[in-house]
């Protein structure tokens, strides 16, 4: 440790070091990029033909608002370098196409099917590199580790989504949606490509297994349900208060009028 | 428009007579005539009532002995499932509801069916009469007058002196609440400083990893914990100051005051994670609207124009910590914050 | 010391009872209370139903100290739990943990505790307003109503106090809001945030001093003042509803034994069995949600208690900024900068302040512009009490407004409307809504008065449609019988009364101002039937000629 520090000060150190950093940074990206890669061939099994039919459905379904060449114009964003896992959230959860303008697009019925999905995401995903659709071993929910999952997940999470995952308001309109009943793989996506106002978490800000820890949160905590009873929305102490001012002092009301009323 | 016979100057102040209200009203036919109950005429429904009420007692048994099958039977300790939990909760609720509910109601319905409900009428009196009143004021001026503290004055005041003083060493003794053992001034700026200090590398909370500027991609964000947090003394203290929130936009797009260039690394600005109003953390980050937004009260704050408030109750804007990225790449506080984090207090300034 | 005639019991209860009696003398105290009267209605039981739940509350709380472990160590959890095994957390978090899961029957005590709390006060809000719109609170019973206003503000010490201990995130945000306003106070503020935190916020030691006050002071003084509240209760015999036979010197009711005592002693197994019948099916409070308090994280949705509920919801409401203009003033001293965070303060103080203030001195207020100092055992019907209804209503929607504002954020995704806009409106209807209640509730009360007057006056419609021998159809009105009558007649009717002069012939300006409010609380009212009125509505044979009759009696 004396010698490395020692050496640290000589004039060639900052050399070294920059091609050090160079050559790490440069392997881990082609490591990454061939990973994602690999992914993209074994979702997509007959690349090339894929690619021109999602174009074909592009132009048809997304051209009117991302551009032709999916570009970006005045009424939404250039998808170049989004990534296929950016596509199939989008289109997997019927978010897109958008049935209007708003705050913010809204879950609804997907409107393509699965081939067509995936020849959607195929072509984007040649536009420039971006966020694969994630892997199997990502989304295995019984190797994540439920415990770190939801530290993360208090974090980097329930301040939008709340911690239970009921989702919460956000500013003019937009919303954090509930997490129940979201499939693993869109739940990955959303981390990985940070859809509408949501920011992006990163492979380096949340690590592929720290991804999977978080799922297994939610899947633990969705598969657990409520201990004591309905949940009432998992939506805190306004949702208790509301339920004792009803329910509570109704029951007690109808009591307390029978009690006093005359039999006949 | 007849109210103006009560202003005369005689009766000002004086409050209106219950007999000048009584004039020209409906006399009082008195208590409606009692209507016999059905148990009360027949004594076959009487007797329906009475099983009624053992049979309620009955479900009151049942309840409690459901209860002891709630606890036993579905309980257990150790690691129960949710499921489990959830059905072992709701048996002991509606257990103890039955049995309650049992007694409750069987008392109340045999109150109101077989007990007699003639109403009955009470004359109130006075609370306390004239005369009492009068020998109560007599009894306490005796006991004044006894004690002789009117006629001598030098007794009176330093009783009341003393009177005063005494519960103030109560008042004092309340001054170890404090625990640090420092004095105001060094706890007023302890609150001024945070962890954050020249080279101090940003890291992910909770891991305490540290973060390479070219980890952070536009739109990402980042919760932050200074380098060696979890070694601090008073952690969660110390957590409580410099959470920090650490975001990257467009450069282009923010503006800029002066003094403040070089506080940002290519568009990656930090900014304290503790709301301005209240303290709750915020982190609540709108990727494409530049907006952080408090979950607690709602204020807005605008990342493009420095953090400044654009919405809700807070009063000043999120204080900025200057950064930098140090020689391995890895991203570093140029200094503490320039401003103490947090709520607004008194000696803020 | 036994002497010659000494009273010698034939039954059994007459040998217990003796034994008791000459040791104790309870005899005087069955006297007085064994054959009480006390009325009945169903608006009379909610103070009843806050004491049973204080009971409730009191026993599970003796249950969950036994378990609990009021300290702020740091430990990492190992219960049953899994999602947060391995975690560090706070020893009083832990031990909740515990109670909830390896407890038998730990987590239907905690709900029940907290069920019960929030129905507490409940309870004590709904008791406080039958008491006010019917004007309970006038002389005697003025003294009562303070007591019961402080039992109020004790509740919610008492819930502030609970919400707080199991150290979780939700309730670790909300001692840290509570910093945040302690720290706004001028001057002395962040040296009692020190004092109450032990140093910096969050420290070791603010748990334990919760739970001392939780489980001690605040209980016992909850005790004290109920025992007042009761106390000054039988002293005054409980007020009773107008009506036949219900006059102001007596209570019409039911003996406390046996059908009262009954009655009283069941409700209270009922709101046992109501609070166990929740408590078993629905969650409150699953703190393992939310993990345990750390400065970092919150969760979306972060709201305290119900009952808290209006302090934070005007927080919210509070705009930092307005335009250029901030909240927050800098004020330079010669010996430097000192900041003055009315941005806090404002809200956090002022309505609550003039709520609590209003409350407590309005039977002061109504006894001043009413000049009404007689004891008043009968109750008002709220209708007939126009200007009180009409207040409390404006009272209760200021509440409600700030109330509604600490759920703003769910208002906005439950309804699909932007969060800024809800706050928006609400600051509006802050300043307007309590002006419009009074306003309507007022009309309303005047209206359903007159109703009252037209029923006194032509009868009851009957629902039976007669056509005339011309041809016309009426509807048949039955009179009303005299029961009915002498309840819609027999109110208290408050006049307007113009500033007098006192004994030197001198208009103070005090007294200008109650005839003020007393000209804007009484300027419209409607009088109650009178006899002759009824005899004049009867020789114009019912009919509709009694509006020009209505001109008269009802004064403008």
């Amino acid at each position: 440790m004396k010698a490395l520090s020692k050496k640290r000060r000589h004039p060639l150190a900052a050399v070294a070091l920059l091609l050090f950093g160079l050559l790490v940074t440069g392997s881990l990206y082609t490591a990454a990029g061939s990973i994602s890669e690999a992914k993209a061939a074994d979702t997509t099994s007959a690349s090339v033909t894929d690619v021109e039919e999602g174009q074909k459905l592009f132009v048809a379904n997304c051209a009117t608002c991302h551009g032709m060449s999916a570009e970006g114009t005045a009424d939404g964003p250039s998808l170049i370098g989004v990534g296929a896992a950016a596509v199939d959230f989008q289109v997997g959860t019927g978010r897109m196409p958008m049935q209007m303008q708003g705050p913010q697009a809204q879950a609804k019925p997907v409107q393509f099917d699965d081939e067509q999905i995936s020849q959607l995401s195929a072509y984007v995903a040649s536009l420039g590199a971006g966020p694969a659709i994630p892997g199997e071993d990502v989304l295995d929910t019984t190797q994540g580790d439920a415990a770190q999952g939801g530290t993360i997940f208090r974090v980097n999470c329930a301040m939008c989504h709340n911690a239970a995952a009921g989702g919460g308001a956000l500013t003019r309109g937009k919303f954090a949606p509930t997490l129940a009943g979201v499939s693993e793989k869109h739940i990955y996506e959303a981390m990985a490509t940070g859809p509408q106002n949501m920011p992006v978490f990163n492979d380096s800000n949340i690590t592929p297994d720290d991804k999977r820890d978080v799922i297994t949160f939610l899947k633990t905590i969705e598969a657990n349900g409520s201990a004591g009873g309905a949940a009432l929305g998992n939506l805190g102490p306004v949702a208790e208060g509301l339920f004792v001012w009803t329910a509570g002092l109704g029951i007690i009301i109808a009591f307390t009028i029978w009690l006093t009323s005359r039999p006949s | 428009m007849g109210d103006h016979s009560h202003g005369s100057p005689e009766e000002s102040g004086t409050v209106a007579k219950a007999d000048d209200v009584a004039q020209d009203r409906f006399p009082d036919p008195g208590l409606p005539p009692h209507r016999p109950r059905l148990a009360d005429r027949d004594p076959r429904a009487a007797k329906r009532h009475e099983r009624q009420v053992a049979l309620l007692f009955t479900i009151s048994i049942i309840g409690t002995l459901f209860f002891f099958v709630a606890y036993f039977v579905l309980g257990r300790l150790g690691e129960m499932t949710f499921a489990e939990l959830r059905v072992q909760n709701a048996a002991l609720g509606l257990g103890t509801a039955f049995a309650m509910l049992g007694i409750g109601v069987g008392i109340v319905h045999w109150a109101k069916t077989l007990m007699p409900d003639h109403e009955l009428v009470e004359q109130r009196h006075e609370i306390s009469s004239e005369k009492d009143r009068q020998d109560a004021v007599d009894i306490i001026d005796t006991v004044i007058e006894e004690t002789g503290i009117k006629r001598r004055p030098l007794i009176r005041n330093t009783l009341i002196g003393a009177i005063a003083l005494a519960p103030i060493p109560a008042i004092f003794m309340f001054r170890d609440l404090d625990r640090t053992g420092k004095t105001a001034h060094q706890m007023i700026e302890q609150m001024r400083h945070t962890l954050w200090d020249t080279g101090v590398r940003l890291t992910r909370d909770p891991s305490g990893t540290p973060i390479k500027a070219s980890d952070v991609q536009l739109g990402s964000a980042f919760h932050v914990i200074p380098e060696g947090l979890e070694n601090a003394e008073n952690m969660l203290n110390e957590k409580a100051k410099a959470v920090v929130l650490l975001m990257r936009m467009d450069p282009q797009e923010m503006n800029i005051s002066e003094g403040r260039e070089d506080w940002h690394v290519d568009g990656i600005v930090a900014y304290s994670k503790i709301c301005t109003h209240v303290g709750c953390p915020i982190a609540l980050y709108e990727q494409h609207t530049h907006h952080l937004l408090c979950p607690c009260h709602q204020s807005t704050f605008d990342l493009a124009n420095e953090c400044k408030v654009i919405f809700g109750p807070a009063g000043h804007a999120l204080p900025q910590l200057p950064i930098t990225v140090d020689a391995d790449g890895y991203l570093v506080a140029q200094s503490d914050f320039h401003e103490p984090v947090g709520p607004s207090y008194w000696e803020r300034g | 010391m036994a002497t010659t005639n000494e009273y010698t019991p034939s039954t059994t209860t007459g040998r217990l009872a003796n034994f008791v009696d000459s040791r104790v003398g309870a005899s005087g105290m069955v006297k007085e209370f064994g054959r009480k009267i006390f009325p009945d209605h169903w608006s009379f039981m909610f103070g009843e139903v806050a004491l049973y739940t204080f009971v409730l509350l009191l026993l599970s709380g003796t249950f969950l100290t036994f378990f609990f472990d009021p300290s702020m160590t740091h430990i990492t959890y190992n219960g049953s739990y899994v999602p947060l095994k391995g975690i560090g957390m706070s020893a009083a978090m832990a031990s909740t943990m515990d109670i909830s899961f390896d407890v038998r029957g730990g987590l239907f005590m905690r709900q029940v505790h907290h069920w019960s709390a929030l129905l507490f006060v409940a309870s004590l809000s709904v008791h406080m307003l039958r008491v006010f719109f019917t004007g309970a609170f006038r002389r005697p019973r003025e003294l009562n109503w303070v007591v019961g206003g402080v039992l109020l503000i004790m509740g919610l010490a008492a819930g502030f106090t609970g919400y707080s201990l199991p150290d979780d995130l939700l309730s670790g945000n909300g001692l840290r809001i509570i910093d945040g306003v302690m720290k706004a106070l001028p001057i002395v503020g962040t040296y009692l945030s020190m004092f109450f935190f032990g140093g910096e916020f969050p420290g070791v030691h603010v748990i334990p001093r919760l739970y001392s006050l939780h489980i001690m002071i605040v209980p016992a003084v909850i005790i004290l003042l109920l025992v007042i509240h009761l106390f000054m209760v039988v002293t005054h015999k409980h007020t009773q509803y107008p009506g036949p036979g219900r006059t102001n010197d007596n209570v019409v009711g039911f003996p406390v034994g046996p059908v009262y005592a009954a009655k009283a002693g069941g409700f209270f197994f009922i709101v046992f069995g109501i609070v166990a019948f929740i408590s078993g099916l629905f969650q409150i409070n699953p703190i393992w949600n939310y993990g345990p308090y750390d400065p970092s994280p919150v969760s979306a949705g972060t709201q305290p208690d119900w009952y808290i509920g209006f302090v934070d919801g005007a927080l919210r409401l509070m705009p930092g900024y307005l335009g250029n203009f901030s909240f927050e003033w800098i004020i330079p001293f010669p010996w430097g900068d000192n900041t003055l965070v009315l941005s806090v303060l404002l809200p956090a103080l002022v309505p609550a302040g003039v709520l609590f203030m209003v409350m407590f001195a309005w039977p002061w207020i109504e006894r001043w512009v009413t000049k009404d100092n007689r004891e008043h055992h009968l109750l008002d019907r709220p209708r007939n009490a126009p200007f009180r209804t009409a207040m409390g209503a404006a009272g209760v929607v200021f509440y409600c407004v700030m109330w509604a504002a600490a759920s703003s954020d769910l208002i906005a995704t439950h309804f699909h409307v932007a969060l800024n806009d809800v706050t928006y409106w609400l600051r509006i209807l802050f300043f307007l809504g309590p002006i419009f209640a009074f306003w309507i509730t007022r009309r309303i009360c005047l209206s359903l008065q007159r109703k009252d007057r037209e029923i006194v006056l032509h009868g009851r419609e009957a629902g039976i449609i007669q056509m005339s021998p011309e041809g016309g159809f009426s509807e048949k009105h039955e009179e009303v019988d005299v029961y009915k009558r002498f309840l819609l007649t027999s109110y208290n009717d408050n006049k307007y009364i113009p500033a007098q002069p006192d004994a030197a012939g001198h208009v103070s300006g005090s007294e200008k101002r109650r005839a003020a409010l007393s000209k804007f609380f009484f300027e419209d009212r409607v009088a109650p039937v009178t006899p002759s009125e009824l005899e004049a509505a009867h020789a114009a044979h019912g009919h509709h000629e009694v509006e020009g009759e209505k001109q008269d009696s009802i004064e403008k």
